[in-house]
């Protein structure tokens, strides 16, 4: 089942409809409950190679529906430390649980910095009501 | 340039239901209701209905329709009784394929003809320009709505009896007449019912309350594409040939119409390219447009719900075209395997 429409408070979230979820110098990433149910039900997840770099507000992986194809946008810049295995083989898991069992890459920040630059949940909140 | 929207009867139905909606050929369609894959299930294995209002209906009659329709269409419509239906092709001088339909006889003056959307305007003007005296081509599609009830139960839920594919009849559900087509774009068993714009409303709310899944294109798409159904404009189109397409079965060479002198040749000395089916072997989707390695491209392609895996259909040289051929698909810059497979990939248990 989809989850409901939900933004926790302890995320950082990009404009592209991605989230972070900051670890010390690592960060969890994900896509928001809006990229999920946009998309629809996942049917494939192409992750980074675990050790690759990322870089912010460039693409790391694709998510595609049955009908679409998503090019999945780095909220920050790292290395990756862990793909989501259990994505790669139930892709759908994202639309049941977006940010718990749904994350997607877990990176070592390179530059932490950036994360001053990341939305609160009220200025996401805030472009998703401007969209 | 933009251009507004049509609207099919139910419009506002779909709407209510909280269907996604979006531009299709010309016209504001539902792609989902509750999710593709859902849906795409219930018709597998029980019953889901597709508003296809969107589809055109053209009419021909008076007693020169059989042969204008026997010139231009690439099926022998003498094989029809009234009460029978015929996938047919309306071709091209190149032999290329202007649309693929489904003629219906009415009797022996009249045939009434249900089209693809995105080329109902050409059909008709097409049929139009070729008519002969004795015969009368109109465009009635608005007077009509079209409702697809697919699935293993969709008869059974529809109370209606059995009956041959390919074949119709005049039937009421809840006091609206409908035409009952035993036809169908899914690979499962159902009808297609065809009834007056002004009734549409009525006959939806008739299909719904006897349990039938609201489904939209989206499920559509990823039903015919396993069962190996050609969409035109996808899989065929006025550049290519029925006999690539494998699609020679509903050409009938020894009848004269139009383009057949170069299907026949196609024929004889067989196709440069073939119209394949394939599955993914390697985790991916191929899309429409995808290059095939040797000179092939993706005409079709998605996930299948059905057996959870990637699969398509595209062209490919001839010598690729065998069942068990190993395909490399360029998938946006990785080369992706991928095996041709018989068609169907997906055929419903009889």
């Amino acid at each position: 089942m989809a989850a409901v429409e939900s933004y926790p408070d302890d995320l950082k979230y990009h404009e592209e409809h991605d989230w972070a979820r900051i670890e010390g110098d690592e960060a969890v990433l994900g896509i928001t409950w809006f990229a999920a149910d946009a998309l629809g039900e996942l049917v494939h997840f192409e992750p980074p190679e675990v050790g690759a770099t990322v870089k912010k507000d460039a693409s790391y992986g694709e998510a595609e529906s049955v009908k679409a194809v998503s090019d999945l946008i780095a909220p920050l810049s790292g290395e990756v430390l862990e793909v989501n295995q259990k994505i790669v083989d139930a892709p759908e898991t994202v639309n049941e649980d977006p940010y718990g069992d749904g994350w997607l890459i877990r990176i070592r920040m390179s530059d932490p910095a950036e994360t001053d630059a990341l939305l609160d949940v009220g200025a996401y909140k805030q472009v998703l009501a401007e969209l | 340039m933009s251009q507004t929207l049509l609207r099919t009867p139910l419009h506002d139905r779909h709407v209510e239901l909280g269907a996604r909606m979006v531009p299709f050929a010309g016209w504001e369609m539902p792609v989902q209701y509750e999710g593709v894959i859902q849906e795409h299930r219930a018709v597998r294995t029980d019953a889901g209905v597709f508003d296809v209002s969107h589809m055109g209906e053209i009419e021909v009659e008076g007693p020169q329709a059989n042969a204008l329709l026997q010139s231009l269409l690439s099926n022998d419509l003498d094989r029809l009784e009234p009460g029978d239906a015929q996938y047919t092709l309306l071709t091209n001088e190149r032999g290329g394929i202007i649309d693929d339909l489904i003629a219906y006889r009415l009797d022996a003056c009249r045939y009434f003809l249900v089209v693809n959307a995105s080329n109902r305007e050409t059909d008709f003007r097409w049929l139009k320009e070729h008519e002969v005296r004795g015969s009368e081509v109109t465009d009635v599609s608005s007077e009509y709505a079209l409702l697809a009830v697919q699935g293993p139960r969709a008869i059974e839920r529809l109370g209606f009896p059995a009956a041959k594919a390919f074949t119709f009849a005049e039937d009421e559900i809840d006091g609206v007449e409908v035409m009952v087509n035993r036809t169908g774009y899914t690979g499962e068993d159902g009808c297609e019912l065809l009834c007056m714009a002004e009734d549409a409303g009525t006959l939806w709310d008739a299909v719904l309350a006897r349990g039938v899944v609201p489904c939209g294109l989206g499920a559509r798409d990823t039903l015919r594409l396993e069962a190996c159904l050609p969409l035109h404009g996808n899989d065929i189109g006025p550049e290519t040939d029925p006999i690539a397409a494998a699609l020679g079965w509903t050409c009938k060479l020894e009848k004269e119409f139009t383009g057949v002198e170069i299907i026949r040749r196609v024929k004889e000395e067989g196709p440069a390219r073939k119209l394949v089916a394939f599955v993914m072997e390697d985790r991916a989707i191929p899309r429409q447009g995808m290059a095939i390695e040797g000179g092939g491209e993706v005409t079709s392609g998605t996930h299948s719900p059905t057996f959870d895996v990637g699969i398509g259909m595209g062209y490919v040289p001839a010598a690729q075209a065998s069942p068990g051929t190993e395909l490399a698909i360029d998938v946006r810059g990785k080369t992706r395997a991928a095996r041709v497979v018989k068609r169907p990939i997906y055929k419903r248990e009889d």
